[in-house]
Order: structure tokens, then sequence, then C-alpha cells
């Protein structure tokens, strides 16, 4: 069963992404103890266990535009380190993409995607093959936008979305960082997952799998 | 771990807490968001100096609070950079009229979140520049790394814009003694045994008792690589040889000195450093004018140490000796 992507999806995904990333808070830690220098799991967790609090206290906004703004504001507030501006711009500009809209199309879904990317990319600076969250944002908005113009629905433009962005994570493993704490490591950055990446892929997975499409 | 601490989420906030009543005569302590501001600020018609970053380097930033240096800082989770909604009110409050200097340190996190906040600044009206500190010689500065981190150099740049503001320099005059330093300063860590961060609470990295980590930044990350254990004058020379280098220090140039220790080494070790710091910098005709060796900018319980070298001009030393009253910091006032 596909779930129409409107604003209560948009805060079921948040409250997924919660969940995943606390239980994927020690790992996270790990990942980025081996590069960097150990706090993205805990950074995340605090920023999402921030956002889902906002949410559950207030009146739930009535558009995804509008959960998704919120959140972009609570992560970059509660996050800190690169994480916090990164995923918060990513966030704003999901959220300003969307605009009025109640309910998100195959395009918009491939559109959000692209300028959660984009705006990534403008902040963090960084581009494909640095070892970064990048390196997972592009296939997926590549991913998204080649279902959407395939036909796909809403669902599947994501489940694709995800699915090449694990594949994205999975990638930057044997790359040397270029970007970011891991930079300073050189080659021996290589052969580590990057934590950035990693997480990209775990919210993703679970932007599919709230919306019901197979998640490959 | 074991670790003089209640809750590890609470670290932060409960060592601010103290930290504001033990100096209350010199800082007030914001909670919410959490920020540290010089007693009497904003002072007016006076340029406002913000830092910040990471905490678990105290007593870098809020123990530079005060006259003759830092108006304000912003402590982030420990070893994460403060949030925009915590820099834009520090930023405000401190907003005597002459703008505000941002003094960042070149971490991707740091430079992120000033930048936010500095934009979301000058929207309510404050005119805000910014450095950046990037005085760290381990990292090779190429197209191929975020570039080089700011590290001990942060506490002179703050030491001495902070002179300049006090003594009522404006904000283009502040900010270009500050680039001046930050010019003028390299840095170079070494570390003999990882510290460990309270909500992780396993050692931030692997050495073992024969290696020694060298050029690391403030918090144990690393810039060249694993070297076997030497004995002190051995690695101070590893330290000092590319800040020299780097600087092209030469016979007559002036400097001031700083050997930093991360938090974990005693004071009688970090002495015996700027022993042979002292040794060497005569042998090439270079003069220590002023220095300082102690804890400055740590990394928690980390054991090494950092030296900080600042090629001094005749102003540089004169904002220097200017009264200086911070918790961590004091002369002259």
């Amino acid at each position: 069963m596909t779930q129409p992507l409107d604003s209560r999806w948009a805060v079921l995904w948040v409250h997924e992404a919660a969940r995943v990333v606390a239980e994927n808070r020690t790992r996270l830690i790990e990942l980025d103890r081996a590069i960097g220098d150990a706090d993205h799991g805990e950074n995340m967790d605090r920023g999402f266990s921030a956002a889902v609090a906002k949410l559950d206290a207030g009146e739930a906004p009535g558009t995804p535009a509008a959960v998704l703004k919120q959140v972009a504001m609570t992560l970059m507030s509660t996050v800190g380190g690169a994480a916090g501006p990164l995923y918060g711009t990513a966030f704003l500009r999901a959220a300003t993409f969307l605009g009025d809209a109640e309910e998100i199309d195959a395009a918009a879904a491939a559109g959000m995607i692209r300028a959660a990317r984009d705006g990534i990319v403008a902040r963090g600076k960084a581009e494909v093959g640095d070892k970064t969250m990048v390196d997972a944002w592009t296939p997926a908005t590549d991913a998204a936008e080649t279902a959407a113009q395939a036909g796909a629905s809403a669902s599947d433009v994501l489940a694709a979305a995800a699915a090449a962005a694990h594949a994205g994570a999975v990638a930057t493993e044997p790359l040397i960082a270029r970007k970011g704490r891991a930079s300073y490591l050189g080659e021996r950055s290589a052969g580590h997952r990057d934590p950035g990446a990693e997480s990209t892929a775990l919210i993703l997975q679970v932007a599919a799998e709230t919306a019901g499409g197979p998640v490959g | 771990m074991k670790k003089l601490i209640n809750d590890p989420k609470a670290v932060v906030n409960e060592s601010v807490e103290g930290f504001g009543i033990a100096h209350a005569d010199l800082v007030t302590v914001h909670p919410e968001p959490l920020f540290i501001t010089r007693k009497d600020a904003p002072v007016r018609g006076k340029v406002g100096l913000v830092s910040g970053g990471g905490s678990g380097h105290e007593p870098l930033h809020a123990g530079f609070v005060g006259r003759g240096m830092l108006d304000a800082a912003v402590p982030g989770a420990v070893f994460t950079s403060p949030t925009p909604d915590q820099i834009i009110p520090a930023t405000t409050a401190v907003d005597g009229g002459a703008g505000v200097l941002h003094i960042v340190k070149n971490y991707t996190g740091d430079v992120l979140n000033f930048e936010t906040a500095a934009e979301m600044a000058e929207a309510e009206g404050v005119t805000v520049r910014s450095v950046l500190v990037n005085d760290d010689v381990a990292v090779e500065d190429s197209l191929y790394t975020a570039g080089r981190r700011g590290v001990g150099g942060t506490v002179l740049v703050e030491r001495i814009a902070g002179a300049a503001a006090e003594r009522g320099d404006d904000l283009d005059g502040v900010t270009a003694v500050a680039q001046r330093v930050v010019d003028n300063v390299r840095s170079m860590g070494v570390a003999l045994a990882a510290c460990t961060v309270p909500h992780a609470g396993v050692p931030s990295f692997d050495l073992s008792d024969e290696e020694i980590e060298i050029g690391i930044g403030i918090h144990g990350e690393p810039g060249r690589h694993k070297i076997a254990m030497e004995n002190a004058d051995g690695i101070t020379q590893r330290l000092l040889d590319p800040i020299v280098a780097d600087l092209k220090l030469a016979s007559g140039d002036r400097t001031i000195v700083m050997v930093n220790g991360m938090g974990g080494t005693p004071a009688s070790e970090l002495y015996i450093v700027f022993r042979k710091v002292a040794q060497l910098l005569e042998g090439l005709g270079v003069s220590i004018d002023r220095s300082l060796v102690g804890n400055y900018i740590t990394a928690l319980e980390m054991q090494g140490a950092s030296l900080t070298v600042l090629r001094a001009d005749d102003e540089m030393l004169e904002l220097w000796d200017s009264p200086v009253l911070t918790a961590a910091l004091r002369w002259g006032a």
C-alpha cells in the first residue's frame, strides 16, 4: 500500500528518520570515529529527536513543506558541526521547492531531492568524489529524476533515490576524503565509509519505506 | 571511562554554569541559547569580538571573555561547533554600535555555522566581519583538504585583536590586525595518547604505548603521521621545524611563543618543550619576546602539546602587553 505524500507522510518520515538515526547512533559514531571526530551519530540523534519533539508538541503543520521547514530550523539549531547547516539547508531547500503543494507527486519528489542536494552543494562546496554526503545525494538525485521521467510513482521515485544513496554511501569506502574533517587524514581516510553519506542513505531509506514503495 | 561528570548530555551546560558562578565578576552566562558575554557588554562604541567552537578546549573560548579579549564566547557541544541560533544572539548582544568581528577556526562546521549566523545577524542590522584562523602547518594547504585548521594561534588572535578593539580601533582596523596575526602565526601539535569524549565513552583514536601522532588538531585528529615515541627534545624539533620553514623565520625575527598543553600533560613537561624551543630559536637568531606556557586550548584530557609561534611586530607586542582581564589570562589590569 502506498501512502499519499502529504503532510502526514512528512511527519511520519521525520519520526522514522529519528528512529533509524537513534538506532544507528553508535554505528554512525564509529564511522565518524574512524575518519572524523566521533560525533556524527550523537549530533544527528540530538537533532532528529528535537525535530520529533517539536512536531509532537505543536499542531502538525498543514503541508509537507511546512513540516520540512520546521525540521530544517530545528536541525540547524540543534545538530551543530557541519551536519547541522548541511541537513538544515537540505530540508529548507526541499521545503522551498515544494511550496504550497498539499501532496507530492513523482516529479515533485524528484525535484525536492534535487533541491536538497543543490543546497548541500552550495553550502558545503563539495563535489562528487570528495567523500562526503554529496556522494549519496547526487546519485540519489539522478536516480529519482530517471525514475520520475520513466513514469514511476512518487513512492517508487523515493525508493530509487534510497537505493542509489545506499550504493553511493558504500562507494565512498575506497575514496580519499577532500572535504570535511576526514580530509586531514589524506590516504588514511580510504577504507572507511563516510558517515554523512551513510546517514543520508538511512534518511532516504525511511523516506521510501514510509511512502510504502518497494525498497531495493 | 571514568569522568567527573553527572550526565554525558549535561556536561557543557553544567560546566558553563559553574564557570559563570566562579567568574560572576567577569562574565554573564546566557543559558538558552547558550553563550557567554563579558559582564559590561555591550561596550558602547567598541568593536565586539565573538568567537566560539566546540566545547572540550577549555579555557578556550569562555576563559578568554573579558576586558582586552573577547566580548562573547559561544560554546558548542563537545568537539562540535555551536549553532547559528546561539551565535546570532551572542553577536547582537555585544554590538556596541561599532560592529562585530567573528574569530572563526577553520573547521568545516565552525565555518558553516558562523557564515550562516553572520548572514542572519547582518539581516538584523549588525555589521559583521570575520577572520578565519588557519595556523596549523600539519595540514597541507591545498585544494585537496578543507585547508589548514585553526588551532593554538586562535588564542593569540583573540588577545591581540581584543586589545586593538579595547584601544578603540574601528571594525576595519581590528579586522586588519586580526588578519595580520593570522598571516604570521603557525602551530603544530603532537598527541601521546587520546582523549575520551564523554558522550562517546571510548578514546577518540587508537595510539599504542610506543607511538605518537605528529601533527594533530585540537580533537586529536591526525595531520601528518604516526611515529615511534621519542624524547622531548626530538619531538620539539619535529614541532618547530615545519613552523620555522613555513614562516621562513630568519635571524632578527621577534616572536611570541606559546607552548600549550592538550589537557593531560603536566606543566613540567611543557616547560621541557619550551626550553628546547628557546634553544633552537636562539640558534637561529630568533628572539622570543613574549611567551605563554600552560593549558590554553586543550582537547579534554588528551596527552600532548602544541607549539605556536607568532612573528611579531612592534604593534602586536604593544597590544599584547596592554591590560587583559579574563578568567584564564590576566595581566596589567
